[in-house]
């Protein structure tokens, strides 16, 4: 809601204050230059300037609540011209009164109109004018910082989608062989339950986190590739190499689990062999390296495949979150399937939760 | 004796189904496969009685698996995919178990098609049959095309296709490499294949669209469609349309 000037202290103030000023100054001038009497030189001041003050509080109101959007320059001046004739009107019927009996001073308040409406018309429409800018640009702020209230709502659910891409099939998958593995190796059976709660506990309580340090978010993969190597057996096997001064840089968290997801998805779903899925983390010009390697069968793949959901989300991810859309590199050879994802880091490490 | 075979990529997964079949001594697992082309050669060695099959596994998925089957064994799918669950029973398959299935629900569903089996020998493959050529509208199938040249099993992806010419019972596909024959219908690959890339442009002949470089008029209604290799495939009255549509004219 726009702010009307009447409900501003300060315009107020300013409006009373200006036209004690004015009551004062022009009484004034009335007895010293026009030589006017006391009496009536204050009383006519008084009328004039107060129902003055009244009208341009007027125009200033209610240009709040309504200009046209057409033509609104020539309603201004309407509005303004009316107004001024009605002041006019008021004060000149209003004084008249007052001093029906002085003929000297109704001469000069006769002859003083053209003057008094020119003055007072200048007055009033300055003020409209100025009050219809204030609002206008008023109005712009307030269109604008909707705009970007509603971008940013859009922004953090789409990013809130985007982070819920845990695999319904995966926990299915996983809860069959815990099924399996309940009959034929319950100690197993109890380990991956473990494992599945806590990487299910990580992926609840990381929803609201802003950044995560890179060892916990290496922590959550491992839980998951574990998982990952008990229904696959020996054919999967992991290396997760970080350097030790990446130990302290942070990052979004979910950002490498799609990464992986894909690395399983492409290097495990779709092959028969055992093979090794590599994630190495390092530092390089201030900013998060993690790599993820996974082996891959060029002949089985489709050529679309560097474009699957699961990467072009993440791809979209750190496009909303850094503004840039070079943090995602992929490459691949005959064998080998890189995916590359740069992490800018925060100035505010402060802020990680 | 009732000769099986379970086709799963996940071991544990394969455990469960044999821990179940336990209590069925007459049913015989001949073979446990890891992906479809074992399956594929397991089926054709040992031809079985019934089959266990898993959608998503390496190579080839079920689906495409199953199209590749000449003697149709009675299936039943353990998957972890809802999507496809839902077609399967539309068209009454002999089942869908959605992972992790309990014992109860396992010997249900064996127990029915033991129960069909006596009554009418023949009615399950062909129900598998009827659930193929529903469920192979889904999207894990639509970018490739599996076939099979003289014994192995080739993968086309189907921006590779330049047409499908309908040729008897088959299907020919025809591409760089040269064309495949598939035991299929038109209207299985025109539900199928993605419609802004494929187009049915006459009755036998589906295009792809993006092979097409100019169209000719061709007697009084009809056109010809001259693709890129300079094969020239005919468009129909009713198929030219399609064609425009497909090409965003």
């Amino acid at each position: 809601m726009i702010k009307r000037p009447l409900s501003d202290k300060y315009f107020r103030w300013t409006i009373a204050v200006t036209a004690y000023v004015f009551l004062l100054l022009y009484g004034g001038m009335l007895i010293q230059w026009f030589g006017l009497g006391a009496i009536s030189s204050w009383a006519d001041s008084a009328v004039h300037i107060l129902l003055l003050a009244a009208a341009v509080a007027m125009i200033a109101h209610n240009l709040g609540y309504y200009r046209p959007a057409k033509g609104k320059y020539l309603f201004l001046l309407s509005y303004s011209t009316v107004l001024t004739a009605i002041w006019l009107a008021l004060s000149t019927w209003a004084l008249k009164h007052m001093f029906h009996d002085q003929a000297e001073y109704l001469q000069w308040l006769k002859s003083a109109v053209p003057v008094h409406f020119l003055i007072a018309w200048i007055v009033i429409t300055s003020m409209g004018l100025r009050s219809m800018l204030v609002y206008d640009m008023a109005e712009q702020q307030e269109a604008l910082e909707r705009r970007e209230a509603a971008e940013r709502m859009s922004r953090e659910a789409e990013l809130y989608k985007l982070r819920q891409q845990l695999q319904p099939h995966f926990l299915f998958n996983s809860l069959n062989s815990i099924n399996a593995l309940i009959v034929l190796q319950p100690q197993r059976a109890r380990e991956m339950v473990l494992k599945l709660s806590d990487f299910l506990r990580g992926t609840l309580k990381r929803e609201d986190q802003q950044w995560i340090p890179l060892p916990e978010e290496l922590q959550y993969l491992q839980w998951y590739l574990d998982i990952e190597k008990v229904r696959f057996g020996h054919r999967l096997s992991t290396e997760v190499i970080a350097d030790e001064n990446a130990a302290k840089l942070v990052m979004p968290p979910m950002l490498l689990q799609p990464v992986v997801e894909n690395a399983i998805k492409y290097g495990l779903y779709d092959t028969t062999e055992a093979i090794t899925i590599t994630i190495k983390a390092w530092v390089q010009q201030n900013m998060l390296y993690v790599q993820v390697q996974n082996p891959y069968d060029s002949a089985l793949q489709q050529p679309h495949r560097g474009t699957g959901f699961g990467l072009s989300s993440i791809r979209r991810r750190l496009y909303l979150l850094f503004a840039r859309q070079d943090l995602l590199e992929i490459s691949c050879d005959e064998l080998i399937f890189t995916t590359l994802i740069k992490v800018p880091q925060p100035h505010d490490k402060s802020n990680h939760n | 004796m009732i000769k099986a075979i379970i086709i799963d990529d996940e071991p544990l997964a394969r455990a469960v189904v044999m821990e179940y079949l336990l209590d069925f001594p007459q049913v015989q697992v001949m073979q446990e496969c890891n992906d479809g082309f074992e399956g594929l050669k397991a089926i054709q060695q040992h031809q079985p009685d019934i089959i266990f099959l898993d959608v998503q596994m390496p190579k080839i998925n079920g689906f495409e698996m199953l199209e590749l089957v000449e003697d149709m064994p009675a299936v039943i799918f353990t998957t972890a995919f809802e999507e496809h669950a839902i077609r399967a029973f539309e068209v009454n398959a002999i089942d869908y178990l959605l992972k992790p299935f309990s014992k109860d629900r396992f010997e249900k569903a064996l127990n029915k098609w033991l129960g069909s089996r006596n009554a009418a020998p023949e009615t399950a493959p062909q129900q598998t049959t009827q659930l193929l050529e529903t469920a192979a509208a889904s999207p894990l199938q639509s970018h490739r095309i599996v076939v099979k040249i003289n014994g192995k099993i080739k993968i086309i992806p189907v921006q590779d296709v330049h047409y499908l010419e309908a040729a008897d019972d088959y299907v020919k596909i025809v591409t760089q490499e040269g064309a495949f024959l598939k035991n299929k219908t038109m209207s299985f690959f025109e539900q199928t294949l993605d419609p802004q890339q494929f187009a049915r442009v006459h009755r036998s002949y589906m295009l792809n669209v993006n092979q097409v470089t100019r169209i000719e008029p061709y007697e009084k209604e009809n056109h010809l469609a001259i693709l890129r290799t300079g094969a020239k495939v005919p468009v129909s009255k009713t198929g030219y349309p399609k064609l425009k549509a497909a090409l965003g004219l």
